[in-house]
């Protein structure tokens, strides 16, 4: 491990050591070497199971040498900037004070303009299914983001089990329809307000814990209701799901090809788009219900109160604030409006299974709700927005997406922690602060 | 298959010596086989285990990404064996001395240059950045491994075979010990033995905890708190790489997803134990391990992993400072 030393520029460029080419030179040798001590088997050498289940593997010893190459040119070029962009050096400082006020000036023009786009996209893109699908699905993870930023974004409570309230959401409509036939109208606030016991339930015993333990209750919550779904076969169909989940109706107005569709009755030849409209609508309004309703509770008292919990627990309890109702009203609400997405996707697809409500699925809404910056309702949707078509359009490179998505969490936290788009300050708070913040206030380094 | 030899007379009749009914004696053996397996399970979720326990320690954070850590470590260990075996080395105990050593290297290093690139740019960072950075970290490391090294489960032929049968039943239920129960465990214990003399003993061990009470303070003292943080990633990324070897040679199959599970379970145990302490996290990985062997024998193998998560979550609600640690202050 004496590579350390040298390594460990970022303080050392800023001070005595002089940069020059040799230092570059040296410390891109230097990751070129770890980069080869990484990968030398990894990379370098392929195992596969063979025929008859013998282990076999080869060399690709040019990929590994490729893969060297890139870290050595990488790490020059990342120096260089480095050198270029100033003696601060970090690349914290990438965007100047005056784009990111220009971007809050827009960002009250972009929302609405937003708004109206979305409004129109079934309009302008009326035969091209594939868009109105990926609208769909964009807006479904819009709304489960606003969701979560409820929880992480506004209470400040991290929450890596919120595709638990997804799967309760969802289990609970089509459980509900195939077993008792219900329609979707009745079941969509019941899955909501099963989903927000979920919450509470969840909330009650974790109350207790501060950030990092949270944390990893919520995972093992969320992991513990997908494996409850796997196995319970009785009622859940185990791996196989449910399937057959009726399709929504317009108040009870069958969007079918029958004389009883919504077709017929407005005298207007049927087509399966109707469907895919009227899903999009309804998402759409689903969202923006969430939405609305996040904005309205940040004005209440319970919004301020969660917004004090986020920034300092232990001054919220000494201001005489409830932090056992904070936290789980938070729990509750947001898990509802992860039961209301759930129970869209279910209509949706009308097939569910517990893959469809893996850790990852966690991680990908928590990696919108961070990127988009917490808290910030519109970050979140053009976080959603970039995230979920990216996935779309590098479809073809399947495998490495998640490898990308990985590393642009990484480099978003050490970039602009606070989120690309934007980050959302107390909504009230006492002029003249203090310069220092209370995200800087560590435990114990106050 | 596996040539198991009669255990010596003594280590027999200790467990079978007893005068009780067939059926008891029966559950006896049952007993004993179910203990045996879950210490040895227990001893690798101990090992995982100090590694999260060490960070969280020092830096205040879980390193989500360990889990992970310990995968790669198993992965290593299976293709430096594999290269082992083709350029013709035969001799087992040379083989597994040659394939931990590298593994530990290579898995160490693996450990440094992920604190150096994900965790120690956000050490002044807001409360819920490291935490964040490490699930990514732990994304990236998955599948790394899937896109380097495929999807499919990995099989290697039993490496390490034969073992001892401690005691056969009247009903024909034989408890075993096999050879690789054995070196798991022993391998635990060297390592735990060799690891507590670092941490107590050592400059070192030393420096890290002075680091865990005031790294401001170490540091005015001329800690190097940036090299023991980082000394502290590496030492128990080496820890994790053992763990995926033993994992490897005792179930004899790795693949890329491995970590995650493994990784929950260890925080688990860690917990258990008392986040910070060394003992506590070796003592809560056994406890893990008894727990989980014990209820996939008498209850259900479906819900094993329910029962290590649910008691993540009771230990979290009713012994926060788990068994051996120390309770929390907090400050403002």
């Amino acid at each position: 491990m004496s590579a350390s030393p040298p390594a460990s520029s970022p303080a050392a460029s800023n001070g005595s050591e002089p940069i020059g080419a040799a230092f570059i030179l040296r410390k891109a040798v230097l990751s070129a070497l770890v980069a080869l001590g990484l990968f030398s088997l990894m990379v370098g050498v392929r195992t596969e199971a063979g025929q008859s289940g013998q282990l076999e593997y080869w060399t690709r010893f040019g990929e590994l040498a490729s893969l060297v190459g890139a870290v050595f040119v990488g790490s020059i070029v990342v120096e260089l900037l480095r050198l270029w962009l100033g003696p601060r050096g970090g690349l914290g400082s990438f965007v100047p004070s005056s784009v990111n006020s220009g971007l809050s000036v827009a960002g009250r023009y972009v929302a609405p303009a937003l708004l109206i786009f979305t409004f129109l996209v079934p309009v302008i893109f009326y035969n091209q299914r594939y868009i109105l699908d990926l609208g769909i699905l964009v807006l479904t993870y819009v709304m489960l983001g606003w969701g979560l930023n409820v929880v992480v974004g506004l209470a400040g409570l991290l929450d890596l089990g919120y595709v638990a309230f997804y799967a309760v959401g969802a289990y609970s409509y089509g459980l509900l329809s195939t077993t008792f036939g219900l329609s979707f109208w009745i079941c969509l606030p019941l899955a909501g307000i099963l989903a927000a016991f979920w919450g509470v339930l969840l909330g009650f015993p974790v109350l207790r814990l501060r950030g990092d333990y949270l944390a990893i209750v919520t995972l093992a919550f969320g992991e513990i209701i997908r494996l409850v779904l796997i196995n319970w076969q009785d009622v859940t169909g185990g791996p196989n799901g449910v399937s057959g989940i009726p399709r929504p109706s317009l108040f009870g107005i069958p969007l079918t090809p029958g004389p009883d569709g919504l077709a017929a009755l407005l005298g207007i030849p049927f087509s399966p788009t109707h469907r895919i409209v009227f899903l999009f609508y309804l998402i759409l309004a689903l969202a923006l219900l969430t939405n609305w309703v996040t904005i309205r509770l940040r004005r209440l008292p319970i919004g301020r109160a969660w917004e004090a919990l986020r920034e300092d627990e232990v001054a919220c309890r000494a201001l005489g604030i409830n932090i056992t109702t904070t936290k789980l009203t938070a729990f509750a609400t947001g898990a509802m409006f992860g039961g209301f997405a759930g129970a869209f996707f279910a209509t949706r697809q009308g097939f569910i299974s517990p893959e469809s409500f893996t850790f990852q699925e966690s991680a990908l809404v928590l990696a919108i709700v961070v990127l988009g910056g917490m808290g910030s309702q519109l970050g979140v949707a053009l976080a959603a927005l970039a995230m979920i078509g990216g996935f779309e359009l590098f479809r073809s490179l399947e495998v490495y997406r998640m490898l990308v998505f990985g590393l642009a969490m990484v480099l978003v936290m050490i970039w602009r922690p606070r989120g690309i788009v934007g980050h959302r300050s107390p909504t009230v708070f006492l002029e003249k602060s203090k310069s220092i913040s209370s995200d800087l206030v560590k435990e114990g380094h106050g | 298959m596996h040539p198991f030899r009669k255990a010596p007379a003594a280590l027999r009749t200790g467990l079978g010596s007893s005068c009780l009914g067939s059926l008891k004696r029966q559950f006896m053996d049952y007993f004993a086989q179910q203990l045996i397996n879950g210490l040895v399970l227990g001893s690798i979720y101990g090992l995982i285990a100090i590694g999260y326990t060490m960070v969280y320690g020092i830096v205040g954070m879980i390193n989500f990404a360990h889990g992970d850590v310990f995968m790669i470590g198993g992965f290593i260990a299976l293709i430096s064996f594999l290269v082992l075996v083709s350029i013709g080395l035969t001799v087992v105990p040379v083989i597994l001395l040659i394939v931990l050593l590298v593994s530990m290297a290579i898995t160490a290093l693996y450990g440094w240059t992920i604190e150096r690139i994900a965790y120690r740019p956000l050490r002044h960072s807001f409360r819920l950045a490291p935490m964040l950075s490490a699930i990514g970290m732990s994304f990236v490391l998955t599948n790394f491994s899937q896109v380097s090294q495929g999807a499919r489960v990995k099989p290697v032929p039993p490496i390490v075979t034969g073992g001892y049968t401690l005691h056969e039943g009247a009903s024909g239920f034989v408890v075993q010990l096999s050879n690789i129960q054995i070196v798991v465990v022993i391998t635990t214990i060297v390592l735990l033995g060799l690891f507590t003399w670092l941490v107590s003993r050592t400059r070192l061990g030393r420096d890290m905890r002075a680091c865990e009470q005031d790294q401001t303070m170490a540091a005015l003292l001329g800690v190097d708190v940036d090299r023991t943080i980082s000394m502290t990633f590496v030492i128990g990324a080496a820890l994790a790489a053992v763990a995926g070897m033993m994992y490897l040679l005792y179930y004899g199959l790795v693949d890329f997803f491995m970590g995650f599970v493994a990784g929950i379970k260890a925080f688990t145990a860690a917990v258990l134990g008392g986040i910070g302490s060394l003992p506590g996290a070796m003592l809560g990985g056994l406890a893990i391990g008894l727990i989980e062997t014990f209820w996939s024998a008498y209850f259900s193998v479906e819900y094993k992993d329910v029962a290590a998560f649910s008691i993540l979550i009771v230990v979290l609600i009713f012994l926060p400072t788990g068994l051996l640690g120390r309770p929390e202050v907090e400050k403002v």
